[in-house]
């Protein structure tokens, strides 16, 4: 195991982690006026009926103490982030931060995960055989036509999705997760009910990135058909079909595995958008609601959370890199 | 590309600089046919310009603010392209939400390639630790998803914002492609004959990287800041959607935000879901397929291999 560069991408990982933390920590005090303490004067004020928001203002002191030193405050912020405490929902005290967090992470991991695969698999074949040689003629035309759809972000064609397949021809829901009457269960009527209101979000975020994935695998796939191995598996007599995935393919698919880290942060920041159009129960979902309420507390804590998330994502494939591809180096 | 369109373009690149004007016309016109990406995307942008410039002399564009107009109207005499919920004529809306959302654009993306500029030529002219540091600070800030950042400095300055304000928060994240890009260029350049020649006869390194650098890298420069300006209106387009923008301006994504928190859908006003869209839609697909075309032009080498 080459250990150096290993422990390099450690620090890292922790450069990014903290440095975002303390943005998270320096920019209300460095506004014009705290919001956070103006939002929850603004609700004592309106009196204390509203779910005992003294309770709130008592946590918020005693959590950041604005009476000590800023660097007191500042690592007690950073203690209160390494076991996962990220305050509590202002509009919705006493819920925790963490707690809304954690309801909301499956849906956003499934819905993102599900169709960055896809979207990656498929763009990745596309691109591979607009490169061969004898492929058909239509995906010529395909791949360009797939290259103008990612010049959208996800959620614009999500909106011109849910205009002609929900509004005109009303065959899929406009929003939501699941059924308004749903009873969450692990039944097939339930699980086809997601799938049904999940289709049209996935679809979004696959077509408008099926053409970067085409794009890079088709200058792989051409740096891959002239290799020597390619012309020896032709001598060889192997067939088309197998020289295509087992010999081209293979080769050229390895190094798309690290265009797929750097774009773990675009597909995040993408998808918080898919989510607040389509009104998907994930994370952006709360964060829209949060900025709508100006709960600082939850926008911080998503904020921090999706940051995380993909810097320690990026970090696995790094690793991972060189384990599924000898030929990367780490 | 073919060795013919490299020389193409290189022959064209020395017209376009000695020639006659009718000649230089005549070249770059031959040139854009060449290249459709480049002449259907500047078509798609020229049309935009055409309609928000035209649209703000022959339209009032005061009718762009609510309680202007009647309320949520489809189109009609009067308000061709109908109104909103809160009174706006939405042609107007139109009119002047592509000219904000431009030149929001505009001022974030040259902020960032400026900076850009300035860093890339810091670190790859220079080098040694001004290269190191840059080198690894743009390597780190690249891995952090920019909209998330940008949600978090938005928020912070909720209510107070305005489109000037919004650029200049989405210009502290535009440098970092710019100063990657730019600076893996000056490297390359930086063994080029003429550069090695002009330090033999004794130029400082600022007549060098102004003089000799500069002007070669303009095209490059030029492709550079189409991208950084279709980053910075997709980042201030999301921002918008999701309720972070100025609410008193008209600007393109407060008008998608104020479209779906309003539910337009639910209350089938598909004229105010359209119009935002079909706008929205040329703008990225215009700016994207300039961005490739002055790829194309700037850098021949990189072009197509297949």
């Amino acid at each position: 195991m080459p250990w150096v560069p290993i422990v390099k991408r450690v620090i890292m990982l922790f450069v990014v982690i903290i440095a975002a933390a303390s943005i998270n920590f320096v920019l209300p005090k460095l506004a014009p006026k705290n919001p956070v303490e103006d939002k929850i004067m603004e609700h004592a004020e309106n009196g204390a009926q509203m779910n005992d928001i003294s309770g709130l203002v008592a946590a918020y002191n005693e959590k950041f103490g604005l009476d000590k030193p800023i660097m007191v405050q500042y690592f007690n912020y950073l203690e209160g982030l390494a076991t996962f405490d990220l305050g509590y929902s202002i509009t919705f005290y006493p819920t925790k931060v963490s707690d809304m967090i954690l309801n909301a992470l499956p849906w956003t991991i499934g819905l993102v995960f599900t169709s960055t695969i896809i979207a990656f698999l498929l763009g990745s074949v596309l691109g591979a055989l607009v490169a061969w040689r004898n492929s058909a003629r239509i995906i010529k035309y395909l791949v360009p036509g797939f290259m103008v759809l990612a010049a959208l972000p996800y959620y614009l064609l999500g909106l011109v999705m849910i205009y002609l397949f929900a509004f005109i021809w009303r065959i899929f829901p406009l929003s939501g997760g699941y059924s308004m009457f749903a009873i969450p269960s692990m039944d097939w009527s339930y699980i086809a009910d997601v799938l049904h209101h999940s289709l049209l979000p996935a679809l979004s975020i696959v077509l408008t990135s099926v053409g970067t994935w085409a794009l890079a695998m088709r200058g792989m796939m051409v740096t891959v058909q002239g290799e020597d191995y390619m012309v020896y598996a032709e001598a060889n007599g192997i067939g088309p079909v197998r020289r295509f995935l087992g010999y081209g393919v293979r080769n050229a698919m390895l190094p798309q595995i690290t265009t797929l880290a750097l774009h773990i942060g675009h597909i995040a920041g993408g998808a918080v958008l898919v989510e607040r159009v389509f009104g998907y129960p994930g994370l952006g979902m709360v964060l829209f609601q949060a900025i709508e309420g100006a709960d600082y507390f939850v926008i911080y804590g998503v904020v921090l959370m999706i940051i995380v998330m993909v810097a320690l994502a990026m970090f696995l494939m790094d690793l991972l890199g060189p384990v599924i591809d000898p030929r990367v180096k780490l | 590309m073919s060795e013919d369109a490299m020389t193409k373009s290189a022959e064209l690149s020395y017209a376009m600089r000695t020639g006659a004007l009718g000649r230089r016309l005549r070249l770059g016109w031959y040139y854009l046919i060449a290249n459709p990406n480049l002449l259907i995307g500047m078509v798609l942008l020229l049309v935009l310009v055409a309609f928000s410039l035209g649209g703000q002399i022959f339209w009032d564009t005061r009718l762009a603010y609510p309680l202007s107009a009647p309320v949520a109207q489809p189109p009609m005499p009067g308000h061709p392209f109908g109104t909103d919920t809160a009174g706006r004529d939405l042609l107007a809306v139109m009119i002047l939400g592509t000219v904000l959302t431009m030149k929001v654009g505009l001022i974030a993306g040259a902020i960032g390639v400026a900076i850009g500029t300035l860093l890339a030529f810091a670190a790859g002219f220079y080098g040694g630790w001004v290269d190191r540091i840059v080198r690894t600070v743009v390597d780190i800030v690249l891995t952090v998803p920019g909209l998330l950042v940008l949600i978090i400095l938005a928020s912070t300055l909720q209510g107070i914002i305005s489109s000037t304000s919004m650029a200049l928060v989405i210009a502290a994240l535009a440098w970092r492609e710019p100063t990657r890009q730019i600076r893996s260029q000056v490297l390359v350049m930086r063994e080029a004959e003429y550069v090695k020649m002009a330090r033999m006869s004794g130029s400082r390194g600022w007549q060098i990287i102004l003089f000799d650098m500069i002007p070669n890298l303009l095209p490059y420069l030029g492709a550079t800041l189409v991208a950084a300006v279709a980053g910075a209106v997709l980042a201030s387009v999301g921002l918008e959607a999701l309720g972070l923008g100025p609410r008193q301006e008209p600007t393109l994504g407060m008008t998608v935000y104020w479209m779906m928190t309003e539910s337009a859908f639910v209350r089938g006003l598909w004229w105010w879901i359209i119009e935002p869209l079909i706008v929205l839609i040329i703008l990225f697909v215009g700016m994207y397929l300039v961005s490739i075309g002055l790829d194309e032009f700037a850098n021949p080498r990189l072009r197509k291999r297949t």
